[in-house]
């Protein structure tokens, strides 16, 4: 064999990652030539790791030229195989590094789903330090964000980086690249534990349930025993026609979701801040993801400079019954989860409801009234899960019933004080 | 061979450098200077033109009247960083003059100043004391250099001038705006820089005093941050500094999400803590966290209705705007980064130029730096004792200068605001590579994984409980990241030959640096 293959990027602008070529050889063994920054303080590691996978990929004879800056060895390792498989080498085989202790969390279908921040699949250095932005998700990007020539890169980057670094306590999402190209990706990755795989292009339900076949045989194949959720991309107008088919064509799908570049592009329209060219899809998107019992999460926020826009988008957001937005940096995280978090007067007015609902109920009474309204059932059970994000999110204590605190005196429950319903 | 002595930290330092005797550190407090300080030859007016118009038509004329020898120690200053001309400029001169064997006693080096190695190979220039970086660091810590560099605080450069452990003999002042009697300030003129105070104790205590300007005024150049009284030439060229280097148009605050939690943890620290209150006082420079911090500072100061006393800088457009939006009564400033600086401290009475010998030297009677409530402060390394490096990289390569830092860990409560890891670096060691400041003074330690406090500041401990801020031992950050990174790092392995003294801010010596074998 005499291939060639290269793997990574070059130059001190490459921080976190390195280059590799390897070159085939007939004889004389495996040839490798470090260059690393981290040499005085890794470099025997990084070469224990370069012999390590190119044993597991079966190369006996190549020459192995290695630029490291600083490449974790999940990188490394990833570079690694990518360069050796584009040299025509590796065949099947595969060179998976130690799982690290984050990769076994469980994936759990209710949970918060207020941010999830989208990390490009071939830029490792944003991997580990994503967790400590506090995310409620992680999306390890494999389709818009890497480039056409890279797709194989990305896909082995990320599948080692689900093996090795820990995201915890972040949901792990992967986003798969759309048709046989997607399938491969889930192929590859779903194997490492991935919570939830976002399903770019989304059109139909049988393009949902092929995926979720495909995981499931690739979760099957592995010994998985726990599920791997879909979060469909409702990103076209044919999409938007099919929404509820697609939030409803398997029970693994645990939120719909839209994006409204590529849906603005499909109506050849301009993207707008104040959005009203997609404010249909919009609601097309909350309503099917509310018929089919799911969550709906808003698209992304593109100006990562204007915090105070985010703000606005997200109370957008929630005011049409989004539950979550895509973040594309970490600073934008915290905007995210203040927004959609109750407002101190929401959770207020919702403890007066609640109690007056409880008071009622201990009383036998059959109507509730704060003041002189009348609560309806619906009320009380949007009061009751605004107080639950509430706690969850620790912006009420968990005893606020006896914690005077919080509610306003004056206006305490009135089936409480007047001992009945006008 | 000069002989190695453990100091009071167990480092091994020389007992001699460039032929000076030299104490080893012995303790934070330990060292009390005797004797008086040092001071320059009596002058007389007769010997200086009565009306005042000091000028001579070159550097290379002023250098011959400055009776310039062989061996001689010269002097000039970073106010205009890395857009300096006048270093090389200096020593071009100095060649052309034969002169040899001369001693390059900066404020601090920067690239700019490479062609000082050429120098140094022809033996125009001995040796380099002050900091080194980049080349010079590089020729430096490889071996190549004469003499061993020097690097001293801010603080320190005074004190050792002060104290007559170094004598300059001639001082070459950079100056943005200048009178023919030689008073000189840095707030006027196209490489206008701020304040020249780096320069002041080469003004006072140097035998010869020689100021370049491109930007000269008639009497009088005011404010005279230089006096002419302490010069002895004035030398008039096209340029002294690149002005797009000297100072930015715009400060750029850091993008990196890490480093950005790091400085909104550092000042949710300084406010949990109970630090930031009314009159309290902070000192952040213009590293891309410390900018960042002062930004979230400020907003959290703005909620809470809380104004500062004074505010310490490198001062930077966003300190200028907290001075101008009244959370600041005064702004002290030891080096300004921006044209918003400069402008404000022309212009703003509050913005007061400080000089190191008010806010930094050891060896006077107590110094403003030791009564700021909190710094925030950088470094490459940290040690599981809290002991920092700021001057090699982990492989002991020198990397940058000292410069204020040393004297800002003095500070009532002192953070260390740094990532816990540089690509594959761990910043959290078990021993820094250079020992810059003793653990002792380091207070707190900021990363994007947590807060460590150090276990002597039990009152800071108690102070931040209950908070919700993430505090955890140092050694727990520590195993967290080495595992990221795959382990221990290999230590370094230390070379046999020093090639460079870390001074305390007394003078003794803290620790050594030690060629690096390629």
């Amino acid at each position: 064999m005499t291939g060639v293959g290269e793997a990574g990027h070059r130059g001190a602008r490459a921080r976190s990652d390195c280059w590799v070529r390897v070159e085939l050889r007939d004889a004389g063994g495996i040839d490798l030539a470090v260059q690393s920054k981290v040499d005085a303080m890794y470099g025997d590691a990084v070469r224990r790791t370069c012999h390590a996978a190119l044993d597991a990929l079966a190369v006996r004879h190549a020459a192995v030229a290695v630029e490291d800056q600083g490449a974790l060895d999940f990188v490394l390792a990833a570079r690694l195989e990518t360069a050796v498989k584009r040299a025509g080498a590796g065949g099947g085989a595969t060179f998976l590094p130690d799982r690290g202790s984050g990769a076994a969390a469980p994936p759990a279908r209710d949970r918060l789903r207020r941010s999830r921040l989208y990390l490009p699949g071939d830029e490792p250095r944003h991997f580990v330090n994503a967790r400590l932005h506090a995310p409620d998700a992680v999306i390890l990007d494999l389709e818009d964000a890497v480039a056409p020539a890279e797709k194989d890169a990305a896909r082995l980057l990320v599948r080692n980086a689900l093996r090795m670094v820990d995201f915890r306590p972040c949901e792990r999402m992967v986003r798969i690249n759309p048709g046989d190209l997607g399938l491969a990706d889930v192929d590859a990755v779903v194997p490492e534990n991935v919570h939830a795989l976002l399903i770019p292009k989304a059109e139909s339900a049988e393009q949902v349930r092929a995926v979720d076949a495909r995981a499931d045989a690739a979760r099957r194949a592995a010994g998985l025993r726990v599920p791997c959720f879909l979060v469909p991309i409702i990103e076209t107008a044919l999409g938007c026609f099919n929404a509820l088919a697609i939030a409803a064509a398997s029970p693994n799908v645990v939120a719909l979701t839209i994006g409204l570049e590529d849906y603005t592009a499909d109506l050849g329209v301009e993207r707008t801040a104040e959005g009203r060219e997609s404010l249909w899809a919009r609601q097309t998107v909350v309503n099917a993801a509310r018929a089919a019992g799911v969550s709906p999460s808003d698209s992304v926020f593109s100006d990562v400079a204007d915090l105070e826009g985010l703000r606005a988008a997200v109370l957008e957001a929630k005011a049409l019954g989004f539950e979550g937005k895509g973040c594309i940096h970490p600073r934008q995280v915290p905007v995210v989860h203040a927004a959609f978090a109750p407002a101190p007067d929401e959770i207020a007015r919702a403890q007066r409801i609640v109690l007056a609902f409880e008071d009622a109920t201990r009383r036998g009474l059959g109507v509730v009234a704060v003041g002189s309204k009348m609560v309806d059932p619906p009320v009380v059970k949007r009061a009751l899960r605004t107080l639950r994000t509430a706690e969850e999110l620790a912006l009420v204590p968990p005893d606020w019933r006896t914690d005077r605190t919080p509610t306003d005196d004056a206006e305490r429950p009135a089936a409480a004080e007047r001992g009945g319903a006008e | 061979m000069t002989g190695l002595t453990p100091n009071a930290l167990g480092r091994l330092v020389p007992d001699m450098v460039n032929g000076r005797r030299e104490a080893p550190f012995q303790g934070v407090h330990g060292h009390r200077p005797a004797g008086r300080k040092a001071a320059p030859a009596i002058r007389s007016a007769a010997d200086y033109p009565a009306s005042g118009d000091k000028r001579v038509a070159s550097l290379v004329e002023a250098l011959e009247a400055c009776e310039l020898r062989d061996g001689m120690t010269l002097s000039t200053h970073h106010h205009f960083r890395n857009g300096d001309l006048v270093g090389n400029m200096l020593f071009d001169a100095c060649a052309k003059l034969g002169r040899r064997d001369l001693t390059w006693f900066p404020s601090a080096s920067f690239p700019c100043h490479a062609p000082i190695i050429d120098h140094m190979e022809a033996g125009v220039v001995h040796h380099v004391e002050g900091s080194l970086n980049g080349p010079l660091g590089d020729y430096c810590t490889d071996g190549r250099m004469r003499g061993l560099g020097v690097l001293r605080s801010h603080g320190g450069r005074w004190q050792a001038i002060q104290d007559g452990e170094v004598h300059v003999d001639v001082a070459v002042v950079a100056a943005p705006c200048a009178d023919p009697f030689g008073n000189a300030n840095g707030v006027h003129g196209p490489a206008a820089c701020g304040s020249l105070y780096f320069a002041l104790a080469d003004s006072l205590y140097a035998d010869r005093v020689i100021v370049v300007t491109d930007h000269l005024v008639p009497f009088p150049a005011l404010p005279w941050q230089i006096q002419g009284n302490n010069v002895d030439h004035v030398v008039c060229v096209d340029r002294i500094g690149d002005p797009a280097k000297i100072v930015s148009g715009t400060t750029e605050i850091t993008r990196s999400p890490d480093r950005l939690l790091v400085a909104e943890w550092t000042a949710r620290f300084v406010r949990d803590a109970g630090i930031m209150r009314e009159g309290f006082s902070f000192q952040a420079g213009a590293g891309g966290i410390s900018l960042a911090f002062a930004i979230y500072l400020k907003e959290m100061m703005k909620q809470a209705g809380v104004r500062a006393r004074f505010v310490r800088g490198g001062s930077t457009k966003y300190l200028v705007e907290m001075l101008r939006e009244g959370l600041t009564d005064y702004l002290l400033d030891g080096q300004t980064f921006d044209l918003d600086g400069v402008a404000s401290m022309r212009d703003d009475p509050r913005h007061q130029a400080t000089s190191p010998f008010t806010s930094y030297n050891y060896h006077g009677k107590g110094f403003f730096g030791s009564f700021v409530d909190v710094v925030v402060l950088g470094a490459t390394e940290v040690d599981v004792n809290f002991n920092a490096n700021v001057v090699t990289h982990s492989d002991g390569r020198l990397l940058h200068g000292i410069g204020g830092w040393q004297n800002c860990l003095f500070a009532k409560c002192t953070v260390l605001a740094v990532p816990t890891m540089r690509d594959r670096i761990p910043v959290i060691v078990d021993e820094v590579t250079t020992l810059t400041g003793p653990g002792e003074l380091v207070d707190v330690v900021v990363t994007e994984r947590g807060i460590a406090i150090n276990p002597r500041r039990g009152d800071l401990l108690a102070a931040v409980k209950g908070t919700g801020l993430p505090v955890r031992e140092i050694r727990d950050i520590q195993r967290e990241v080495e595992q990221i990174c795959g382990g221990k790092p290999t230590p370094p392995r230390r070379g046999r030959q020093v090639v460079a003294a870390v001074k305390w801010v007394d003078g003794t010596v803290l620790d050594s640096v030690w060629k690096v074998e390629r």
